[in-house]
């Protein structure tokens, strides 16, 4: 297929732009104070993907380690703590939380409003600078020697120091740094994102017009802007009291270090809803185009939302039954965390409920968005197990909750995330991936997740406990098996990186709208023009597919003329 | 920080009637000012958050720690509190006045109300001067490092607890309550910086005639920043000056 077709199709016009965002103006200098979000979402998926492989190679080095129960296999016990510790700090704080609202969140959501751009562009290009400044904070703590506190950088294990430890006195200062402003990155994206779904919406597209990804950013967004001052404070307050032995945390000055932990999850528990309801937006947006039916049960999803988000801030407690906190605060916050299954639950059945008797075209996206059921149901489901006390202090800090978590933090928001990646990719960039290889590595993805992540909830009923470079030989199995899988997962990542690289050469010209969705940013040229759209979008229902229909001369979708005649939803007509 | 050619051409096409203000993403100068209020409102939403960390530290501390907060509290001045605090209420006064010389176009009182607020602002932070020195003078400070000498309590204290020594007050921990004081007054203090500089900005925009009834958004928006500074020093103040 030759790219640059301009013929007339039967309804519509097909536009392959000349000039667009991507190469309105050129040189390093224009992208860097770009005020467009179009371009800072590109700088910000560059930035968190090099996060994401960062992450990864030390998952890799981490997996490899414990083929052996013994040997040190790539690495020494110290360094063994130190990678786990940047793996779990560099994909929490720079992939995980910042990645889906930011990249494409950045990019999609004032396409989805018919928007030009976000309320605040400096804002949010101030906000990438943030990120920027945390991501070199990070790399200059590896380069220093690294930290061994785990990610959650918890007092007592962060208070060493004193002069015989002075790299390792600095890198903590360094930490606090750079979470403390990645945390500012994202409460300034919150924000924004806040005032641009109220104010930048259009007149005639009301709340519950609006498309469920941004549903799930908005309730993103309100953790973002309510929780993350919080891990600001703590993480400030640490930095201080490192500095200069002030007592609030630290033990030896009258500190108290289960205050760090209560302050530390009251946002990094709502952190987790950061992490996956963006990905669970994706997800409503890939189930009901790739089913080509109205998503089912719209309000529900859309509240389910804000649900998980007000519920997720009032379940911390349950990171700390071991904690010693009281019995009593123990049941109250293994109740309270039971009810967050509820909105989660209704979210999975009401994405099955819509497959159900859809059109189901199992192109790359559709597949992350089956995995990412798959892996949510059994993340979730798992959680429960972690939610009840007694269960709990028998599985505290053993393997099944670290399969537990990456089954939810990383199993739906890493397919979450590719799953969108994918699907705007055409969008982004303008250009066809190669779907067969897309498809390839959706499946690579979906069984290198399993393989990895199922021996380990295995190994932990079994008692292996997290954080430990060496381990029984009667465990050699589950962890050499897990880490098969982990080097499935790496040669995904590593195949996704080669054709999507390859794609922006050698890839198709993508039409405006390849898969039929109906939200707005579809009606855009591929790639958008610099102001997003060449004329103002028809609105219409976010899932309103039968206003288009597909054209295979383009290998795409197009707007019919009674649409474009009318400026009305078919569905509104009928 | 205009990003191109491209951006200005289209937007003066389209509509040629904009006002220079007006960013190419908005439709009118309101749309533009109420979107900038919601975005502070939220971003107020935050700062109350941030120092909400604060106060339950200070909650649990003085909870566990009732005796030693009591007379810890002794070291501080209320004269000195109580002084910010009317400084601080007037810097209120003017700022919000400030905002409605800027909807009334009177330029004469916004360049006189901004400069008041940010004079009360440098007042502020001259009496907290004042009071930081004399208490890292006498020792009472963070962590393990508190350590004051009898000579040095105040005349309060030793006329109500006579027997009091420095060695118990030590044992105590009262160090924890100076590191929650010095934490609480200082992040305050920072917001009181940073307003400070917000102010020396709006008066020199205002001196250029930046501002006019339908935009001023920036006032608008940096005095709301300043109330809740004041707010926040509101409930400072009883929570560490006046527990007596």
């Amino acid at each position: 297929m030759a790219g640059g077709i301009v013929e007339k199709p039967a309804s519509a016009e097909v536009v392959h732009p000349t000039v667009h965002y991507l190469n309105a103006t050129k040189g390093f200098k224009n992208w860097l104070v770009t005020l467009d979000h179009k371009r800072i979402a590109i700088m910000y998926l560059c930035a968190v993907s090099v996060a994401l492989l960062l992450g990864g190679f030390w998952a890799i080095v981490l997996r490899t380690e414990l083929l052996h129960p013994h040997d040190d296999v790539v690495l020494s016990n110290a360094w063994y703590n130190r990678a786990f510790t940047l793996h779990g700090a560099v994909m929490v704080f720079l992939f995980i939380i910042p990645g889906i609202p930011a990249s494409l969140g950045n990019f999609v959501l004032p396409m989805q409003l018919g928007a030009k751009d976000l309320a605040l562009p400096r804002i949010n290009l101030f906000s990438w600078y943030l990120y920027v400044m945390g991501l070199i904070l990070f790399l200059g703590i590896l380069f220093l020697g690294g930290l061994d506190t785990g990610w959650t950088l918890y007092p007592p294990y962060s208070v060493g120091g004193g002069s015989e430890h002075k790299a390792v006195w600095l890198n903590l200062i360094m930490a606090y740094t750079a979470v403390f402003i990645l945390g500012f990155s994202s409460i300034l994206t919150g924000l924004n994102f806040i005032a641009t779904m109220h104010k930048l919406r259009p007149k005639d597209m009301g709340m519950y017009d609006m498309p469920l990804f941004l549903w799930a950013l908005y309730a993103t967004s309100l953790i973002q802007v309510l929780a993350t001052p919080v891990v600001g404070l703590t993480l400030g307050l640490s930095l201080i009291e490192h500095m200069f032995n002030i007592g609030i945390f630290d033990p030896r000055y009258g500190g108290d270090p289960v205050l760090y932990q209560h302050f530390f999850w009251f946002y990094s528990h709502p952190a987790v809803y950061i992490m996956v309801l963006p990905a669970m937006g994706v997800q409503s947006e890939l189930i009901a185009t790739f089913s080509r039916k109205h998503v089912f049960g719209y309000k529900a999803i859309a509240w389910s939302s804000i649900a998980i988000a007000a519920i997720g801030f009032i379940v911390w407690g349950h990171h700390m039954f071991v904690s010693g906190q009281s019995p009593a605060a123990g049941i109250i916050f293994s109740l309270l965390t039971y009810f967050v299954a509820i909105p989660s639950a209704i979210k999975v059945f009401n994405w099955v409920a819509t497959l159900y008797k859809g059109a189901i075209d199992f192109k790359a996206p559709m597949i992350y968005a089956l995995a990412f059921m798959y892996l949510f149901g059994i993340g979730g489901l798992t959680g429960l197990f972690l939610a009840s006390i007694a269960n709990n202090v028998h599985l505290h800090d053993t393997y099944f909750v670290i399969a537990h978590f990456h089954m939810v933090m990383v199993g739906s928001v890493l397919t979450g995330f590719l799953g969108g990646v994918h699907y705007w990719w055409p969008k982004m960039t303008g250009r066809m991936y190669n779907e067969t290889l897309g498809r390839v590595a959706a499946v690579m993805v979906f069984i290198g997740f399993n393989v990895t992540f199922m021996p380990q909830f295995v190994a932990g009923t079994r008692g292996m406990p997290r954080r430990y470079a060496n381990y029984l030989d009667e465990f050699t199995t589950y962890h050499q098996v897990s880490t098969i899988g982990a080097y499935i997962l790496g040669a995904a990542v590593v195949l996704q990186v080669g054709y999507l690289l390859h794609s922006l050469f050698k890839g198709r010209k993508a039409p405006p709208n390849p898969w039929g969705a109906a939200s707005l940013e579809w009606q855009a040229t591929s790639p958008p023009d610099f102001h997003n759209f060449l004329e103002k979008p028809v609105t219409m229902g976010a899932y309103d597919f039968e206003n288009w229909e597909y054209v295979s001369e383009e290998a795409g979708y197009v707007l019919k003329r009674e649409v474009i005649e009318t400026g009305k939803s078919l569905a509104k007509a009928h | 920080m205009s990003t191109s050619v491209a951006e200005q051409e289209t937007s003066q096409a389209a509509l040629p009637e904009r006002p220079k203000q007006l960013a190419m993403h908005f439709d009118t100068l309101h749309q533009q000012f109420t979107t900038g209020k919601l975005a502070m409102w939220l971003f107020l939403g935050q700062e109350l958050l941030f120092f909400t960390g604060l106060f339950t530290a200070y909650a649990v501390y003085r909870g566990n720690h009732q005796e030693m907060f009591h007379y810890a509290h002794y070291f501080l001045d209320w004269r000195l509190g109580g002084a910010n605090t009317i400084v601080l209420l007037t810097s209120s006064l003017t700022a919000a006045w400030s905002v409605r010389c800027a909807q009334l176009e009177q330029r004469k009182g916004l360049l006189i109300t901004l400069a008041l607020t940010f004079l009360c602002a440098a007042a502020f932070m001259c009496i907290k001067y004042v009071e930081y020195s004399h208490k890292i003078h006498i020792g009472a400070v963070w962590g393990s490092n508190f350590g004051v000498p009898l000579n040095e309590f105040p005349e309060h204290l030793r006329e109500k607890y006579p027997d009091l020594t420095p060695e118990q007050l030590q044992q105590m921990g009262t160090g924890s309550f100076f590191a929650i004081y010095f934490c609480m007054t200082g992040l305050h203090g920072i917001h009181v910086l940073v307003g400070m500089a917000l102010y020396a900005w709006l008066f020199i925009r205002a001196l250029r005639g930046s501002f006019n009834r339908k935009y001023y958004g920036a006032v608008d928006n940096i005095a709301l920043y300043w109330h809740i500074v004041d707010i926040i020093w509101i409930f400072l103040f009883p929570l560490l000056y006046l527990i007596g």
